[in-house]
């Protein structure tokens, strides 16, 4: 074990620092235009459907072959990493697209409606009151594409773009379990951790039930 | 002086045309307390929400001291007049002191300036600041958040308050001190009020006139004494509805 540490160690280290990286550009990307989209569609309720309609569709898409499909493209191509973080934002962005929508629409409209009256701007609404109470929501979603993406992002590691991903395949090719192991667990554990603190952070914004008047 | 609100023939018609109120004209004098009384669905809310332009009338227009609400800052509109709504709409993210000064935060105003405002409202409707700026709506019981949403309506200082059936939920012991907290309130800041209730003695206790709304028609407009003794069948048929408990035990005793 030891000498399998000091020898896979220090690659480890890297390439989970690696891993990090993909996954973090792609939520970063991907909540970038998630969010806003999501936020317009609860102004504009009719594009909802075709919308996240079309999140779901490259939701659908083999990850391998959503790879594939990148790789000769002009720019894009050049780079195994740029391909990576195209795919794995367009994963990441039903989840948040998703969440961002139904937890906006949620809201009592009661609320929204106490908003209004007190004279509270469009902008002030928004980050005072719908933002706020649909946190929590917008951060399940986050949390549940960033596990997807860690996931995922092993995957990448088949078009050179490095990551955990990168231990995975050369320990298939040469029938080598320690070296899949090596790639798996710590490719686990990353999944694990993110969850967990993201699930901390929700549950520190959940907005505690009003009791009904008994 | 022009009156504090001047309700000149407003109609409120739903988009598919249904009217929901007709020709209603209303003038409530500054610093007076007019009690819009009436059935569910008579119309009285949605008079209420003409004066805030939470409903845009289809006909007629509402003046607000002499100048019609629309040829004004619709955002400075409401921020200018307090409305306290049934079952309190109270921000469930928003602690007490947060929520009260919400109107003084969306102007800028200083934290100091919005801290001390939310303690000296708190203390006005009857809550302790010291135990209740920091809890959060569902900590507070019915009455609680009542008086919140009271305090919350007057932050800005507004010179009308609408109040649409703001002890509606409460049980009656309650209500009967909310009441007596809003009259003493009320003779205090003397502020122009508009309020719906369907209780009759809420409005005979509250109101220096009272407005009886019926499927969206002006009935009667009379203070609280010319109220009991009019003749009109509609006056009449709802002051019957009240105390019907009362008079038949009292008529089983004579008997």
């Amino acid at each position: 074990m030891s000498a399998f540490l000091s020898r896979y160690g220090g690659e480890i280290a890297t390439l989970t620092l690696e891993h990090l990286w993909l996954t973090g550009v792609a939520m970063f990307c991907a909540s970038a235009m998630a969010v806003p989209a999501g936020i317009w569609l609860t102004r504009s309720p009719r594009w909802a459907r075709p919308v996240i309609g079309f999140a779901n569709v490259l939701q659908t898409i083999p990850s391998l072959a959503f790879f594939g499909f990148l790789l000769p493209l002009p720019w894009l191509g050049e780079r195994a990493a740029r391909v990576a973080i195209v795919a794995l934002t367009a994963y990441a962005l039903l989840p948040i697209l998703r969440n961002t929508y139904a937890g906006i629409q949620g809201i009592d409209p009661n609320v929204l409606f106490v908003a209004r009256a007190l004279g509270l701007t469009g902008t002030q609404r928004l980050f005072k009151v719908e933002l706020p109470l649909a946190a929590s929501f917008i951060l399940a979603g986050l949390r549940t594409a960033t596990v997807t993406c860690v996931g995922i992002a092993t995957i990448a590691a088949a078009v050179g773009a490095g990551g955990l991903g990168e231990l995975i395949f050369r320990g298939v090719a040469s029938v080598d379990n320690g070296l899949i192991l090596a790639g798996a667990i710590p490719a686990a554990a990353l999944a694990l951790l993110l969850d967990g603190l993201l699930g901390l952070l929700e549950r520190r914004f959940r907005i505690p039930v009003q009791e009904t008047a008994a | 002086m022009p009156a504090a609100l001047d309700f000149r023939n407003v109609s409120v018609a739903t988009p598919q045309g249904r009217a929901l109120l007709s020709g209603i004209s209303l003038a409530v004098e500054e610093g007076s307390t007019t009690v819009l009384l009436g059935r569910s669905g008579s119309g009285k809310t949605t008079l209420l929400r003409t004066v805030n332009r939470m409903v845009e009338p289809s006909g007629g227009e509402v003046l607000v001291h002499g100048q019609s609400n629309r040829s004004v800052d619709l955002i400075g509109l409401r921020r200018g007049i307090g409305y306290v709504i049934q079952e309190t709409g109270l921000f469930p993210h928003f602690h007490v002191e947060r929520d009260v000064a919400l109107v003084l935060e969306a102007q800028n105003r200083s934290r100091e300036e919005r801290h001390r405002r939310s303690h000296e409202l708190l203390a006005a409707v009857g809550l302790d600041p010291e135990a209740f700026a920091r809890r959060y709506p569902h900590q507070l019981s019915g009455g609680q958040r009542q008086r919140v949403g009271l305090a919350r309506a007057l932050a800005a200082d507004p010179a009308i308050l609408l109040m649409d059936e703001p002890f509606g939920a409460l049980d009656p012991l309650t209500r009967a001190e909310m009441q007596d907290m809003l009259r003493a309130l009320l003779g205090r800041l003397r502020k122009t009020v508009l309020l719906v209730t369907h209780d009759l003695d809420e409005a005979l206790y509250l109101g220096d006139q009272i407005a009886l709304l019926d499927a969206g028609k002006l009935v009667a407009c009379l203070p609280p004494q010319e109220f009991l003794r009019s003749e009109d069948p509609a006056v009449q048929a709802y002051i019957r509805a009240f105390h019907r408990g009362e008079r038949a035990a009292s008529n089983e005793a004579r008997a």
